[in-house]
């Protein structure tokens, strides 16, 4: 049997590894108007139509605030549940999906808006791609008040 | 300028059709809303149809009912396709193109489980990026804006209890049988807050319209039946923060009303009765305020004070709602539309808004695109 011993790449498109494999946030930010996108590869900025020249890399906060979440029962056939599934406004934008981990529970307390999370990464549930590859994926942690 | 009117509208029962095809569907509205509009398919000079999960639909319907060999284009729009339907047949004979248009939207999703889209990668993104199931995605929707107003999940699970009501009226909805709120707040939760009763379900459906210019209608002697467009917008996701991590489906919505409103020269005042796009429960609160039926933060107050009732100020979703009748999705906004065309004429049978004469449609589909459309029995 072939072990694969490649290293975890980034499960999306705003996670960056470095050469030692740390995992960071990367986003874009229009220079023009201000917007943030949870992205590293836009066209061009789609609030003000700015071209990719006026989009710069940056490395967004790994704090935010929880805006609105959901606990999972009922999810796609295979998927574990519960979970609770997140968005949050990472501080100075931009705003990101993930997974609310590491909670009390699954009770409506539990995923409230306006609760300050922070961004931790992990290998994503076990899950390999066909060459057998795994991914670091992020998550959300509530910050105990 | 000259008016643009629906002279013939049908929608099948909505449900469980396995041993019949798309095309069959689609063919089988089509004909009754032909019927009822007095002409064949040899008047129909182009056709707009849609359907998000059968291709080249429109064909599949003429090769059923009459190969004229007239334009037939195929919309996939979201859960907008069958209103995108209608408003490029409003523009289409607005343009001075056609005078007698047919519009088709169907669906046969029975079995398809729950929708929501794959984010494409190398591995399965569900439980890591949040859920894409639409439960969630309009669980988070509704949270957000029970964050904002106060709303509970009670006050959603309301909008079911009176929608589920409703439909025990409406025979051609999947779902008719009352369900008191304890019902409703206890049935499995699929993304709290939303319980299963609070989610429309997939239904195998099909709507049509036959949309004449007022030069045609006239000519035919059609008006007796005729139902007046007096106001037809569509709109896209304005930019905004959060769009699309989070799909906003109240920008493109207030977007549409207000250009609806302007279009047809009305105030929210002046609507009788509306059919929204509650794809589930929670999103119909805040479609309330999206469309101007009510201020801001008031959607809450209208559930709970009834003014959204059969019987309140401003009756919304009189014929059960997608909650009801089912949601097959490129069907649903010409079927929001029967709904306010019975009304409009008084066929609405137990169900009936005593004295409607404007009616207000909506539907918006995730990606997102809201359609709205102001009719009037003319």
């Amino acid at each position: 049997m072939n072990v694969v011993t490649q290293a975890p790449k980034p499960a999306f498109p705003f996670i960056l590894l470095d050469a030692s494999g740390q995992p960071s946030l990367i986003a874009q930010k229009c220079t023009a108007c201000g917007a943030t996108y949870a992205d590293s590869e836009r066209v061009a900025c789609g609030r003000c139509g700015g071209r990719a020249d006026v989009l710069e890399t940056f490395l967004p906060a790994t704090e935010g605030t929880l805006h609105s979440a959901v606990i999972v029962r009922r999810g796609f056939p295979g998927v574990d549940v519960p979970f609770i599934s997140a968005v949050v406004d990472l501080d100075g934008g931009p705003t990101i999906k993930g997974t609310l981990r590491n909670t009390a529970g699954f009770e409506p307390d539990h995923a409230a808006p306006g609760q300050r999370v922070r961004v931790r990464f992990d290998d994503a549930l076990g899950r390999k791609d066909k060459a057998g590859g795994s991914y670091i994926a992020h998550y959300f942690e509530p910050i105990p008040a | 300028m000259s008016d643009i009117y629906i002279v013939g509208i049908h929608m099948i029962d909505f449900g469980r059709h396995p041993n019949r095809t798309p095309g069959q569907l689609g063919a089988q509205a089509a004909l009754e809303a032909l019927d009822e509009a007095d002409i064949t398919i040899k008047d129909v000079q182009a056709v707009f149809s849609g359907s998000n999960y059968t291709t080249m639909i429109g064909q599949k319907i003429l090769q059923q009912i009459g190969q004229t060999g007239v334009q037939i284009i195929n919309l996939v729009n979201a859960c907008s396709t069958g209103a995108s339907a209608v408003r490029m047949a409003y523009t289409a004979i607005r343009a001075g193109e056609f005078d007698t248009v047919l519009c088709v939207g169907v669906e046969q999703m029975t079995g398809l489980g729950m929708l929501g889209g794959a984010v494409p990668g190398s591995i399965p993104t569900e439980g890591i990026l949040g859920s894409a199931t639409m439960p969630a995605v309009f669980g988070e929707s509704g949270v957000e804006y029970a964050a904002r107003t106060g709303a509970t999940q009670a006050d959603f699970a309301q909008v079911a209890v009176k929608n589920h009501y409703n439909a025990t009226m409406n025979p051609k909805a999947f779902l008719r049988k009352e369900t008191p709120l304890d019902m409703v707040l206890e049935a499995e939760t699929i993304a709290w807050p939303l319980t299963k009763l609070m989610c429309s379900v997939n239904v195998d459906g099909a709507a049509a319209a036959v949309v004449m210019s007022e030069e045609q209608v006239k000519r035919r002697g059609l008006m007796d039946r005729a139902i007046r467009i007096r106001g037809s917008a569509m709109a896209s996701a304005p930019w905004q923060e959060r769009d699309p991590i989070m799909h906003d489906v109240n920008g493109p919505t207030r977007l549409a009303a207000q250009k609806a409103y302007a279009m047809a020269g009305v105030d929210p005042r002046d609507i009788d009765l509306v059919e929204l796009h509650d794809c589930f429960a929670s999103v119909e609160l805040q479609h309330y305020e999206n469309l101007s039926l009510c201020g801001e933060g008031e959607g809450v107050k209208l559930i709970r004070d009834g003014s959204t009732e059969l019987t309140g100020s401003i009756p919304v979703n009189a014929s059960g709602g997608l909650l009801s009748k089912g949601h097959p999705i490129a069907a649903t906004g010409i079927a929001n539309m029967y709904e306010i065309a019975l009304h409009l004429r008084g066929q609405a049978g137990e169900r009936q808004i005593r004295g409607a004469k404007i009616g207000m449609t909506h539907v918006v589909g995730l990606g997102t695109s809201a359609a709205v459309h102001i009719l009037e029995k003319a």
